[in-house]
């Protein structure tokens, strides 16, 4: 650690949101009792939904497989205890929009049996890509809230050079704690978690990013390292939005991933160090992804918490335990304030990517009246991606989104910042979502317009064919006629013309079949 | 409980609002108003009160015309500024007259006709003062010797009331030229500045401002206190008025080098005219500078050299407020041509070149 005491640079922009994780930093992870049934959508994950491999009234055991990644981008999903099957059926997700999605329905038993006990695994022993393969059978999902499955980003090493592994433990969103929570108590699992990704993708160095607002999380993990270890723990500025992928690797290695790019373009993977946890416990455990923390916050609840919950638990089981709400709460969201979604109702369940259930009082959200915007730039200079919020909501204003594109609203990361700063309250984050759904819609109109553009050319170029070939076989049956006459009239000639006809009378039905 | 409409975040807001900013733009202000009331007395006081009331007047005016909510737009505090401004920039015992007619100019031309809070190009009260400096010469440079309420010589109440509605004469005994007009005079008459400025000039009294000036131009150092309190507060930044008194001292003191006796130096340009309330408290408008640090860096040094330009060589003593419209016409395409530069991209909005190019293209992933 004394190795990197240089000033780093951070990235331009941000802004320093009230934190507020007082309420549970210093609150132990506590478990969940098992609730009464238990949902889990076949979709936690970006990528394919994966496919259901159990029916009503099934049993099933703690850490069997229900349903099975389907495609190149997909993560598997594991009964959390054991017990029964009560359906494959649509259940709201946890979704702002609560549309049912299939969802999976466990009763359980209470016996929580497992479905196996493996000895633990001599993880570093092992091929990375037999790593990534376990990675991928238990599940394992990107824990910080994105849901990207882990296997692919650790299978990157084969086809990149990664000199450095980032481990995500800003945990830069308001009230979240349950990221510190894990660093703190489970540090040993996380260190090997770290050392087995480090392993896998071949990095010469593993970075654990803390922000400097948990110090007995950096102590922890710097208690856990020896001095010239390949993995090292070390503090940046407290900032929003430093758990963003760019703006992390910008703060940490000063590198910026070119527009387009990858992380892995530029040698470096950012993992989330709930992400480094599920890794230890899939690979070295052999348990597959069966639950997470999650902080429960926000003014509205009663006794906020630290939880370790099952997957498929619904937010109103997790309420319960914190003694319920103070209050109605005036939002209630899964994630952080800045980039967390609001949640219908409480009765979604918590998925793999679920790291906080906040319920906000009408204090706490602050909602002003939304005035013009007065140009004043605040949000120019809060984007930490370097744009320029204000002029491309007042081209989305008018329904001009290239001209808003050209303001660069593809590389917008929707972090917020923008939006938390104005000072005339305008929803910014809104125009650029609705801009950003607009482009979409066209983009796939303008994908269908070409593909119908196409089977009508193809068509057209068959119909012409068609034709051509008729007028074709038309002159042929004109020639041969013409040459029967000649064959009738010129008996000298009628040998040779035989012949030739021969040649030709085969070849034609032929021809025209294939045209046709 | 449920929630219908989906909202997108962030689900919490930092404190302040436009009504916050003006508020303490207008608490920033109120020392050096309440200094140039006091030295120019009940007339001042007088113009301050019509100029502002009528600037809220005519704001009403425009929303209701404009089938706006009155009391929202009323509530941000921006009329009250626009007012308040632009009185401070009259000459303190202008008749009351002026200060109807610049609020309504202000408001009306400068600002609704535009489209209202944010959508104008120019600074409002700036506007104002130059079409009434353009129109009404003789008002707008009657600048009078200090006269601090209740001292002797100072006109009473009534006698206040008198002067603002035109039914007594400025007597000539009270009526002086700023500085800068002086030493406008001086060299229009090819006198140097040292024969100029003795007996009109004294750097303290300039900078504490007992001197004739504007109503509220008069305290560069007040002014100073409340643009540092707003800096402090981050109500405005610290680039534009950097860039704007930068400019001006640099400019100011090159030239006093190279001829003392025809260039003033630095002291008298930053303490003199309108140089600290523009810096402070009109340019830092965020509604008519740019918006980005470059950008308000090129328009504060720009306001500068206009300033000490017009100052030195133009035709009116001092050209703060020519300054500040012409540079308020540029912030458009300064805004358009200085965009900060993107993550990942060169300034050209290209992406980033690859360093290392050994490794082969990846496969098309979506990753968040």
């Amino acid at each position: 650690m004394f190795l990197f005491k240089r000033k780093r640079p951070v990235f331009q922009g941000g802004v320093h949101p009230d934190d507020r994780k007082q309420a549970t930093s210093g609150l132990p992870i506590e478990c969940l009792p098992m609730p009464a049934r238990l949902y889990l959508p076949v979709q936690q994950h970006i990528g394919a939904a994966a496919r259901p491999v159990v029916k009503a009234g099934d049993t099933v055991l703690k850490g069997q497989m229900i349903a099975r990644g389907d495609g190149a981008v997909s993560a598997a999903v594991h009964a959390p205890t054991s017990g029964r099957i009560l359906g494959v059926e649509p259940h709201p997700a946890p979704h702002p929009s609560g549309l049912p999605v299939e969802t999976i329905v466990i009763e359980p038993d209470g016996e929580d049996r497992w479905l196996e006990d493996p000895d633990p695994e001599h993880a570093l022993n092992l091929e990375p890509e037999a790593i990534a393969r376990r990675v991928a059978e238990a599940g394992v999902v990107g824990m910080g809230g994105a849901t990207f499955p882990a296997a692919i980003k650790l299978n990157l090493g084969s086809r990149h050079h990664i000199d450095t592994l980032i481990i995500n433990g800003s945990e830069c969103e308001p009230y979240l704690t349950c990221d510190d929570r894990l660093m703190r108590e489970r540090t040993d699992e996380v260190v090997d978690g770290i050392r087995i990704m480090r392993h896998a993708l071949g990095a010469r160095r593993a970075l654990v990013v803390v922000e400097d607002n948990k110090p007995e999380a950096l102590a922890a993990l710097q208690a856990r390292l020896y001095e010239m270890d390949t993995i090292e723990a070390m503090a940046v500025p407290t900032r929003y939005p430093m758990g963003s992928e760019k703006h992390m690797i910008k703060a940490v290695t000063g590198r910026e991933i070119p527009a387009g790019k990858l992380g892995a373009d530029i040698g470096v993977i950012v993992h989330n160090v709930g992400t480094a946890y599920a890794v230890h416990r899939a690979v070295r455990m052999q348990r597959p992804l069966i639950s997470r923390i999650v902080t429960v916050g926000g003014g509205a609840v009663q006794r906020p918490a630290n939880l370790e919950v099952l997957l498929g638990t619904r937010v109103e089981d997790l309420l319960a335990h914190c003694g319920g709400t103070r209050q109605p709460p005036a939002r209630l969201l899964m994630g952080g304030p800045m980039m967390g979604q609001v949640m219908p109702h409480a009765q979604v369940p918590v998925i793999k990517g679920s790291n906080g259930i906040i319920a906000l009082t009408e204090e706490e959200i602050n909602i002003g009246e939304t005035m013009p915007c007065i140009r004043c730039g605040r949000c120019v200079a809060a984007c930490p991606c370097g744009l320029m919020p204000l002029e491309m909501a007042a081209r989305i204003r008018k329904e001009d989104m290239d001209g808003a594109v050209d303001y660069g609203l593809m590389d917008c990361v929707a972090c917020g910042s923008c939006s938390y700063v104005c000072p005339s309250h305008i929803p910014l984050v809104q125009f650029f979502h609705h801009a950003k759904g607009v482009l979409g819609a066209r983009r796939e109109q303008q994908r269908r317009q070409e593909e119908i553009k196409r089977l009508a050319q193809q068509r057209r170029e068959r119909q012409e064919a068609e034709a051509r070939a008729k007028a074709e076989a038309a002159e042929r049956r004109k020639a041969e006629r013409e040459a029967a006459k000649r064959k009738a009239e010129e008996a000298k000639a009628a040998r040779a013309a035989k012949a030739a006809t021969a040649k030709e009378t085969p070849k034609t039905p032929a021809a025209d079949q294939a045209e046709a | 409980m449920t929630q219908t409409t989906p909202v997108s975040g962030p689900h919490t807001h930092a404190p302040g609002s436009v009504a916050w900013n003006m508020g303490w733009v207008t608490l920033a202000l109120l020392p050096a108003t309440a200094f140039g009331v006091y030295l120019f007395g009940w007339p001042a006081l007088n113009l301050l009160l019509i100029t502002i009331l009528a600037a809220v007047l005519f704001e009403a005016l425009c929303l209701r015309i404009a089938g706006r909510p009155v009391s929202p737009f009323l509530m941000d505090g921006s009329a009250i500024v626009t007012g308040l401004l632009l009185a401070l920039t009259l000459p303190p015992w202008a008749p009351w007259w002026i200060g109807v007619l610049g609020a309504a100019f202000a408001i009306i031309v400068g600002k609704h006709v535009f489209g209202g809070l944010g959508q104008n190009l120019f600074n409002p009260a700036m506007l104002a003062r130059v079409a009434l400096l353009v129109s009404f010469p003789l008002e707008m440079t009657t600048w009078i010797t200090p006269s601090p309420l209740f001292s002797e010589g100072a006109p009473g109440f009534l006698e206040g009331l008198a002067i603002t509605f035109g039914l007594a004469a400025i007597p000539d005994a009270v009526t002086g030229a700023t500085v800068l007009g002086e030493a406008q005079t001086g060299f229009s008459r090819d006198l140097g500045l040292s024969e100029t400025l003795p007996g009109v000039y004294a750097p303290l009294q300039q900078a504490l401002g007992f001197v004739p000036s504007s109503l509220g131009e008069g305290s560069a150092l007040l002014l100073l206190a409340g643009g540092l309190l707003l800096m402090a507060k981050r109500i405005i930044t610290w680039d534009v008025p950097v860039a704007m008194l930068g400019t001006l001292v640099i400019l100011s003191t090159v030239f006093m080098l190279i001829d003392p006796e025809r260039y003033a130096g630095p002291g008298l340009h930053l303490f003199s005219g309108a140089a600290m309330l523009v810096a402070f408290f009109i340019i830092t408008d965020p509604v008519t500078s740019p918006s980005t640090v470059a950008g308000r860096l090129l328009f504060g040094a720009g306001c500068g050299l206009l300033i000490y330009v017009i100052r030195t060589w133009g035709g009116y003593p001092e050209g703060a407020a020519f300054a500040v419209i012409l540079m308020n016409a540029l912030t458009p395409l300064i805004d358009h041509y200085l965009r900060p530069r993107a993550y990942g991209r060169t300034r050209r909005g290209k992406p980033l070149p690859m360093k290392n190019t050994e490794a082969p293209a990846p496969a098309q992933e979506k990753r968040p």
